[in-house]
């Protein structure tokens, strides 16, 4: 089965992992949980790093089960550490080529140079020491020299959260691009939702070394019974294209299956896809089609779900078309004043809405 | 020079000799006992640490007279060597080896595990992770991080043995051409009121070290300075 099937137990001192979940071999799977949840364990079990027990199958093969335990080495993973951890007595470009160095020739489907152009490292690779690098552009020199391995899957460990905000934005497209062109998958660990949000395509939520959920990314960020609903930053991602440009007012529209937004200008050609994430607290609901409002994206929807979110507020689920949806974050008081429960077809009012690629 | 005669160019050759074979027989001890006592989580690991930490603490002659009894026919260590058709170790430049081994064992173990400490797992693991096996990992990423932690063993362990005396009069006494090293020359010297032989020798031994010293820090420099810096995110080696 052409898939990752992981499943792990792990006691490490207080902290114990029973972790199973299966993930696609194609995209990028998040792994998501607050800190201490055991994505970072989880992620390092995968790697061999730590020793659990349990059952590994990557594409196919077995990398862990009764009685195999193949070595960290062994293993034909890619994996990018919190920290860049380049090694400090070796150049940039030796760095770059460490991996490369220790797969045979014919194993290597990954060229320096495909690498250098998709991660931008041109200019970097001939700077000698490492030391003289940004942190944004040591976890980028870092991501390469893990892709030069040529590896069956690619794990990452919150690879952003040690950088500051413009290196954080400086990375993501980069990310974004390899999310786009890599062929392999992605193990993606993750704290921050905007990032699971725009990167992943699969959801694994874990909670105390457990996992909670398991899919895909949209139908699980929509799931009310899963704490994901009601973050502050809750909300629902579409995937559109993009089918027309406003030039007189540098406007861009996306359709989907379930209507179409209307965005600022994007640069993306006709067709291609994008990535559109609406937070609950940016959508609004009206029994009624509006008139004389300022809101230029309003779609057709019928309430799947609404639940109690606190003593004043209420989530509520909204099927929007055939297969995409809304979260929206509104009053208990609006809820009753509309008399809104599951079935009433209703107009969504969005906002706001966050391009992600 | 006419004052230093054969048998002192001798016992300079001799403690050359011995402080070379000590060295080099540290580094291959010393380097896997290091990585043991940086990543072992055995119970006895602290025991370990302060048998090989006992000798900057004993006066040599308590360690030397030990090591004699151990080393004399009625020993353990002996009565091995007997069995082994060895003979016995005291009073030769074998016995010498072996003793300054253990006694200046601490001043190469212990820079070379802090070495190996300060750089942590994380270099190990990134290292795994891009294919190099264990042996691979050793020799391309910790040698190179722990360099520093092996120049200061080497100058150390070179540099103590060298000015080693009591561990050499219990164990090695005074035989020319075998075991009176440099030390030992200077203090007869002394005790024959023979000051010029003493200061001679004692002059060329503080120059020599000067210069042993100054050539390892002038050449290795730059190699001091690469040692892993420790950076407010643990795991993280280089700082911006």
């Amino acid at each position: 089965m052409s898939e990752i099937q992981v499943c792990f137990k792990l006691q490490l001192g207080s902290f114990a992992l029973d972790a199973a979940f299966s993930a696609p071999a194609v995209g990028v799977t998040a792994l998501f949980g607050s800190s201490g949840s055991g994505k970072t364990t989880l992620l390092r079990c995968i790697a061999g790093l730590e020793r659990a027990t349990g059952t590994l199958h990557v594409s196919g093969d077995t990398w862990q089960d009764e009685t195999t335990f193949l070595p960290v080495h062994k293993r034909p993973l890619g994996y990018v550490f919190q920290e860049a951890s380049l090694f400090p007595h070796l150049s940039v470009r030796a760095n770059l080529e460490y991996g490369l160095k220790r797969i045979p020739r014919p194993e290597r489907k990954v060229p320096l140079e495909q690498v250098v152009e998709w991660l931008g490292l041109g200019r970097l690779i001939e700077r000698g020491d490492p030391a003289r690098l940004s942190g944004g552009e040591r976890q980028r020199v870092a991501i390469g020299r893990a892709l030069l391995t040529s590896p069956r899957i690619l794990l990452m460990d919150e690879p952003l959260s040690a950088l500051d905000t413009n290196s954080k934005q400086e990375i993501l497209p980069y990310l974004e691009r390899l999310h786009r062109d890599l062929e392999i998958p992605v193990l993606y660990v993750s704290h921050a939702m905007d990032e699971v949000a725009r990167l992943a395509d699969h959801l694994v939520l874990l909670d105390q070394g457990r996992v909670m959920a398991s899919g895909a990314l949209g139908e699980t960020l929509a799931r009310l019974d899963l704490p994901t609903a009601h973050f502050d930053d809750a909300g629902a991602v579409i995937e559109a294209a993009v089918a027309e440009h406003d030039e007189t007012y540098h406007l861009t529209r996306l359709d989907f299956s379930g209507g179409s937004l209307w965005v600022g200008q994007v640069q993306q050609p006709f067709g291609s896809k994008v990535r559109a994430r609406v937070l609950a607290r940016d959508v609004s609901i009206a029994t009624q089609q509006p008139h004389g409002s300022s809101i230029t994206n309003i779609l057709h929807a019928r309430i799947a779900e609404i639940r109690d979110e606190g003593p004043d507020k209420v989530i509520v689920r909204l099927a929007v078309g055939e297969s995409h949806v809304l979260l929206s974050r509104i009053t208990r008081r609006s809820r009753d004043l509309l008399n809104l429960t599951a079935g009433t077809d209703v107009f969504a009012q969005v906002k706001s809405v966050a391009l992600m690629a | 020079m006419t004052v230093l005669d054969p048998d002192d160019l001798q016992a300079v050759w001799l403690t050359l000799k011995l402080a070379g074979a000590v060295t080099l027989l540290l580094l291959f001890i010393a380097t896997p006992l290091a990585w043991w006592l940086a990543h072992s989580r055995k119970w006895y690991k602290g025991i370990v640490a302060a048998l090989v930490a006992l000798p900057l603490v004993l006066p040599p002659t308590v360690l030397g007279f030990y090591l004699l009894l151990l080393m004399g026919p009625h020993g353990i260590v002996g009565e091995l060597t007997a069995a082994l058709h060895l003979g016995a170790l005291p009073f030769t430049f074998t016995g010498l080896v072996s003793g300054s081994v253990l006694f200046s064992m601490p001043f190469a173990v212990q820079p070379i595990q802090n070495a190996f400490e300060a750089m942590g797992k994380r270099p190990l693991e990134v290292a795994a992770t891009l294919r190099a096996g264990m042996w691979d990992r050793f020799f391309s990423v910790a040698v190179p991080l722990a360099r520093p932690g092996f120049l200061t063993a080497v100058i150390l362990a070179f540099a103590h043995t060298v000015g080693e005396f009591g561990v050499v009069l219990m164990l090695g006494g005074n035989i020319p051409g075998e075991t009176r090293v440099l030390s030992v020359a200077i203090y007869n010297h002394v005790e024959a009121m023979e000051y010029s032989a003493a200061q001679w020798l004692a002059g060329g031994m503080v120059l020599f070290s000067f210069i042993v010293l100054l050539s390892l820090y002038l050449t290795g420099g730059k190699s001091w300075k690469v040692a892993p810096r420790k950076s407010s995110v643990p795991g993280e080696l280089v700082e911006p």
